[in-house]
């Protein structure tokens, strides 16, 4: 789950992370009262949406008047918000950061990860900020600093001085920067994330180290135990269909395709996907219905995949272990007379009493195309998507 | 022989009198696995599908000698359970659950660093079918007559895709030594790699099939060590090639989020290394069959 540059400062500053003052604001006027509240002659009008490289986006407003501040909330305000991050989609900004302008000698780029190689939180940086980090390390990896922290023992302060001092920070800065960087890494921990990045950590002209940006993800199997951050999901932010799907305890994720899938396990998802793409089609979207998929789960997990208006056909491939062929082929079965679906239907059962499960599709009269294999299934599925097209494109000449 | 598990090892269940470990408990034991008892704290001294109920890990070790365990503990407790089987001296440890935070995954993998890797507890998973020998043992949650006893090691993150490559294999009349599920967490027991290195030295093992899928450096990182240090040839299936970056598809790990982790990407590099690539889902059981025909 990710959470807002605001969210994420204001989590920061509770661990010693010096932040620029800044206010929320949800309207034009509000962005103003903001600005006069913070006083000075410069501010940053920021977008609030979940992704990073905003700047180069046009998320960011630099304004040095209270009309130049109102024109930018207006500007941004309402506006999808279009990133390299977020898709061409792109991601509704309902709310705006109102920060004061800060005067900025140098920038420079830090952040933890889980480094699924060594197994261990990294801390990464680079005196070389303000670009992304994939574009740095791609072009001057050596201008980059990772220091990895022993769980058991966490981030020590000699650590913390090495990233300081690979960061080219003035000694005065040192006890600040032990701060600022230990203060992280406990956020990190306590708070269960699985990155924190502050892209760009800049030195001030009046030699401070201050949190320019604050982007925060966080691990979601934990949380679980962590209500506080739970309570800051934005579902603004996310895909409505996901989220839908969430709250029924079903995986999915929504693509550009037009053959629509419902399958059990994300292995077996990711795999039908891949051979519907190889015989020629593009899938809808992934969904994982997982172990338990019972009738009334297969009745929710249809519905969602059809909700998509852009499904031309649906596959349907569960391999059954736990659960039982008859037991999904009676879910499917009842949803598709439940829904009254008009869409081509190809299902292909393997596994447990695989018989008896194709025995009800095919007793009950419906017009479901089977398949036995998984080469079989994609193939009739596309073949399905591209007549169902055909006859779209023949009743509309 | 087989890896990690056979007829003879002692298992015992770790959240053993719930609903779910009840269930797998029961269907372990049909399949002929040698279940001794299982462990639900405080209800230790009672009888359960027949076998004793202990109150620890180490109980249990004393009492049936105990060798492996299978974790059906809630997530919020499953790290726990994984190292008091590690600290109570079991040797291979599977654990089912789905939903363990990542940064108890970092604490159990750092706990089992602190012996020697001789002595160290061998742990699959979590969020994982488990791992099957077919005709010997069941140490999971799989559908255990999907599997033919055979010469073939399979490796893989997902369930349903593994019984999908047993399944093509049996149809093919191929056979299967040990079939191992690591799971789909981004930080998990064994990798890739190191399931590799056990079919290399298991004699019953000629070819391996690894199926791997977006995300993360094991597939790569299991290439590079087959090169290196393996005789027996390996053939790889990567799912993800549909799968948008930066987006989770279901399994936590599978979240494509630094160069190398996409599926066309890790193919390509895995065949320079010299590993077998199936070029479909659907084909897993032939190129498997191809390799095994030019032995």
């Amino acid at each position: 789950m990710d959470i807002h540059e605001y969210q994420a400062k204001e989590i920061l500053s509770g661990y010693g992370v010096k932040i620029a003052e800044g206010g929320m604001a949800y309207s034009p006027e509000e962005a103003v009262q903001r600005a006069r509240d913070i006083g000075g002659h410069i501010w940053a009008v920021k977008a609030q949406v979940h992704s990073g490289a905003r700047g180069k986006a046009g998320g960011i407003k630099i304004c040095k008047t209270h009309d130049e501040v109102e024109a930018a909330a207006e500007a941004l305000l309402g506006k999808r918000l279009v990133t390299h991050q977020t898709g061409p989609a792109g991601k509704v900004c309902g709310r705006l950061y109102i920060e004061a302008g800060t005067d900025i000698a140098k920038e420079l780029y830090f952040c933890f990860l889980v480094d699924r190689s060594s197994e261990r939180i990294v801390m990464v940086g680079s005196a070389q900020g303000g670009m992304e980090i994939e574009e740095l390390a791609e072009n001057n990896p050596e201008a980059i600093t990772k220091i990895y922290i022993e769980p058991a023992v966490g981030l020590r302060d000699f650590q913390a001085r090495e990233m300081a001092f690979a960061l080219g920070l003035d000694p005065e800065l040192l006890s600040h920067a032990v701060k600022t960087i230990k203060g992280c890494y406990r956020a990190l921990r306590d708070l269960d994330a699985s990155m924190l990045e502050i892209n760009p950590l800049v030195i001030t002209r009046s030699n401070e180290l201050v949190a320019l940006d604050a982007k925060m993800g966080f691990d979601d199997n934990a949380l679980f135990r962590q209500q506080k951050i739970s309570e800051l999901r934005d579902k603004t932010q996310e895909d409505p269909r996901e989220m839908a799907a969430a709250d029924r305890g079903l995986s999915y994720v929504g693509l550009d395709g037009d053959i629509g899938c419902m399958i059990n396990g994300a292995g077996l998802a990711m795999a039908t996907m891949d051979m519907i793409k190889l015989a020629g089609g593009e899938p809808a979207n992934f969904l994982d219905v997982g172990g338990g998929a019972s009738a009334e789960r297969t009745e929710k997990a249809f519905r969602l995949v059809l909700a998509d208006k852009n499904v031309k056909a649906m596959l349907v491939n569960i391999f059954a272990g736990i659960n039982r062929c008859d037991w999904i082929a009676e879910g499917v079965v009842e949803a598709v007379r439940k829904i009254d679906m008009k869409i081509p239907l190809i299902v292909r059962l393997s596994g447990t009493n695989v018989e008896e499960g194709r025995r009800i599709i095919t007793e009950s009269g419906l017009p479901i195309i089977t398949a036995e294999t998984l080469a079989e299934a994609a193939e009739k599925a596309v073949q399905a998507r591209n007549e169902a097209v055909a006859k779209e494109a023949a009743q509309g000449a | 022989m087989a890896i990690l598990i056979d007829e003879t090892t002692r298992i015992i269940v770790q959240g053993f009198t719930g609903k779910i470990g009840s269930f797998h408990a029961q269907d372990m034991i049909n399949y002929g696995s040698n279940v001794v008892g299982g462990i639900t704290p405080g209800k230790g001294g009672q009888t359960h599908l027949g076998l004793p109920v202990f109150n620890t890990v180490k109980e249990a070790v004393q009492q049936v000698g105990a060798e492996a365990s299978i974790i059906f503990v809630p997530p919020a407790f499953a790290a726990d359970s994984i190292m008091e089987a590690a600290d109570a001296g079991i040797k291979y440890c599977v654990a089912i659950t789905d939903g363990i935070p990542t940064q108890d995954m970092m604490t159990v993998k750092n706990f089992l660093r602190r012996l020697p890797i001789e002595q160290r507890m061998i742990l699959t998973g979590p969020n994982c079918a488990g791992t099957i020998s077919p005709g010997r043992a069941m140490l999971g949650i799989m559908p255990g007559h999907i599997y033919m006893k055979g010469n073939v090691g399979i490796v893989g993150r997902s369930g349903t895709l593994g019984y999908e490559a047993a399944d093509q294999m049996k149809r093919l009349g191929i056979g299967i030594s040990t079939s191992v599920g690591i799971g789909g967490d981004p930080i998990n027991g064994s990798s890739h790699r190191d399931i590799l290195e056990k079919f290399e030295a298991d004699p019953e093992t000629k070819v391996i099939l690894m199926i791997g899928e977006i995300g993360g450096p094991q597939e790569v990182e299991a290439g590079m060590f087959a090169k290196a240090h393996m005789t027996k040839p390996v053939v790889a299936y990567i799912a993800g090639l549909t799968a948008p970056e930066g987006r989770r598809m279901g399994h936590a790990g599978a979240i494509i989020s630094s160069a190398g982790e996409s599926a066309a990407e890790k193919v390509a590099i895995l065949k320079d290394l010299g590993v077998t690539i199936c070029s479909t889902p659907a084909a897993m059981g032939e190129t498997v069959a191809a390799v095994l025909a030019g032995m």
